[in-house]
């Protein structure tokens, strides 16, 4: 089975990104973490935007 | 995590049989409207009572009225319920009561700067006039604070074409990316710090709320493989959009008007700093272990909730729910009462932040008390730590 290719999400209100490669350790959100599987009332950790406020963008990777 | 708070909040309005909470403020979001009025008030009152002090309404309605108003009409009792939350964002009433600043706030502004240039007014005149005019555009950033924070690209665009009026186009992208991201920390240049007076903070904020957003530009634009000048970039923007507003008004009124629209602008953004001042004073947020800051909590702002300043600034004043959920439309903020809470109403701190030796007075032993007597959790002003140490550090030290 091919895993899909992991997708990187921005904060629609200060920009910030979450790449589900790198997940989130600090907060116990492990690399590889999937979007849907980040429980719902979690927020941005710059600057609390609901998870609802997170688009998926394209990032190119190094 | 402090997202879940419902629980804290009292459920007060008069519900309907069916348990539908109603909201006993939504008509009185119509009268901030009345704000952008005020130079025809001024205009009105001087012709009425034939006194040029009128001229001047604007700061009389900050410095006399507008706190009044905070004392006489108590705190506010709306704290619409979890339930209510879907029902309130979807009511378009509340975004069209904050869009209609817009219209009556350029048409107080040509109007006024018609006024202004005639012959009959004196030079004292023009300037409590600009004042008046100014305190319009101060106000207007906080309607304009509400849009830009919005998802909708059209509500953003607005936000920018109210700013225009106060050279502060920038504010949407320095807001939302730097103080939303660093507030409460030494590092934001528009979160106060213990022992800083207001006239030292105002140029830290405002030049360093510029570099700010020149460099979260520049960073923006780098990622899309652009550079910093660039009609994309949105402090490019906002200087363009108000070169293109003062430049107009001078084509129509002659040049004479420049050094008053100059003055109205840099009025209405010392407005929106002295707001800035009081909303996180020496508040601080904690270095973890990775470098990083703790998340932003309720903990980080200093909240009031006098129903006169609330309608006054669209809920401005619920600052804690506001950095707690900035993507909340100002209808569904709610009051954190467990949260800092200053003495009195924005509209009456204002007045206290002014006069620095009577602000520190207040809001040093409230700061103080917040954090159990420890000045090292305070965000101190770097200049003063070993004077506020000398008289404060003691009570940490037990």
């Amino acid at each position: 089975m091919s895993e899909q290719p992991y997708r990187t999400w921005q904060c629609l209100g200060c920009g910030w990104i979450y790449d589900e490669a790198e997940g989130w350790p600090e907060e116990g959100i492990p690399p590889g973490t999937r979007w849907e599987d980040i429980p719902d009332d979690w927020c941005c950790p710059d600057c609390q935007m609901a998870k609802s406020d997170f688009e998926m963008v394209e990032i190119t990777r190094a | 995590m402090v997202m879940t708070v419902a629980a804290d909040v009292e459920v007060r309005g008069s519900g309907a049989a069916d348990g539908e909470w109603k909201d006993p403020k939504r008509y009185l979001w119509l009268l901030g409207l009345l704000v952008p009025a005020i130079p025809f008030g001024a205009w009105g009152l001087v012709n009425l009572t034939g006194l040029d002090l009128f001229w001047w309404f604007g700061l009389i309605a900050i410095f006399v009225i507008f706190p009044f108003f905070d004392w006489f009409f108590g705190e506010d009792p709306t704290n619409p319920p979890e339930s209510a939350m879907k029902r309130l964002e979807n009511d378009r009433f509340y975004m069209w009561a904050n869009l209609l600043y817009i219209p009556i706030q350029y048409a107080s502004l040509i109007v006024g700067c018609a006024i202004l240039v005639r012959d009959s007014m004196s030079v004292i005149d023009r300037i409590g006039f600009a004042t008046t005019i100014g305190a319009v555009g101060g106000i207007a950033i906080a309607a304009a604070h509400e849009m830009g924070h919005r998802k909708e690209k059209v509500e953003v665009f607005l936000a920018k074409v109210t700013l225009a009026q106060t050279g502060y186009g920038h504010f949407v992208a320095e807001h939302n990316r730097g103080h939303h991201v660093r507030v409460a920390t030494p590092e934001d240049p528009a979160s106060a710090r213990m022992g800083e007076s207001f006239y030292r903070f105002l140029p830290r904020t405002v030049f360093g709320g510029l570099r700010s957003c020149w460099q979260l530009e520049k960073k923006r634009l780098a990622r899309q493989g652009k550079g910093p000048i660039s009609l994309r970039n949105d402090m490019i923007q906002g200087w363009l959009a108000t070169a293109a507003l003062f430049g107009a008004l001078c084509l129509a009124f002659g040049i004479e008007l420049l050094p008053y629209l100059i003055l109205q602008a840099v009025l209405g953004f010392m407005m929106l700093e002295v707001v800035n001042y009081l909303e996180h004073y020496g508040l601080l947020r904690q270095k973890l272990p990775s470098g990083r800051y703790e998340r932003t909590t309720p903990a980080h702002s200093w909240n009031s909730n006098r129903v006169a300043s609330n309608v006054l600034l669209y809920n401005l004043q619920r600052h804690s729910d506001h950095h707690a959920n900035p993507g909340r439309r100002y209808q569904m903020l709610r009051h954190f009462p467990e949260a800092p809470q200053l003495p009195a109403g924005y509209a009456t701190m204002i007045l206290r932040a002014l006069v620095p030796p009577w602000w520190f007075r207040v809001m040093d032993k409230r700061l103080l008390e917040h954090y159990d007597g420890d000045i090292t959790r305070c965000n101190v002003h770097p200049a003063k730590r070993e004077k506020l140490m000398a008289r404060y550090g003691a009570a940490a030290a037990r």
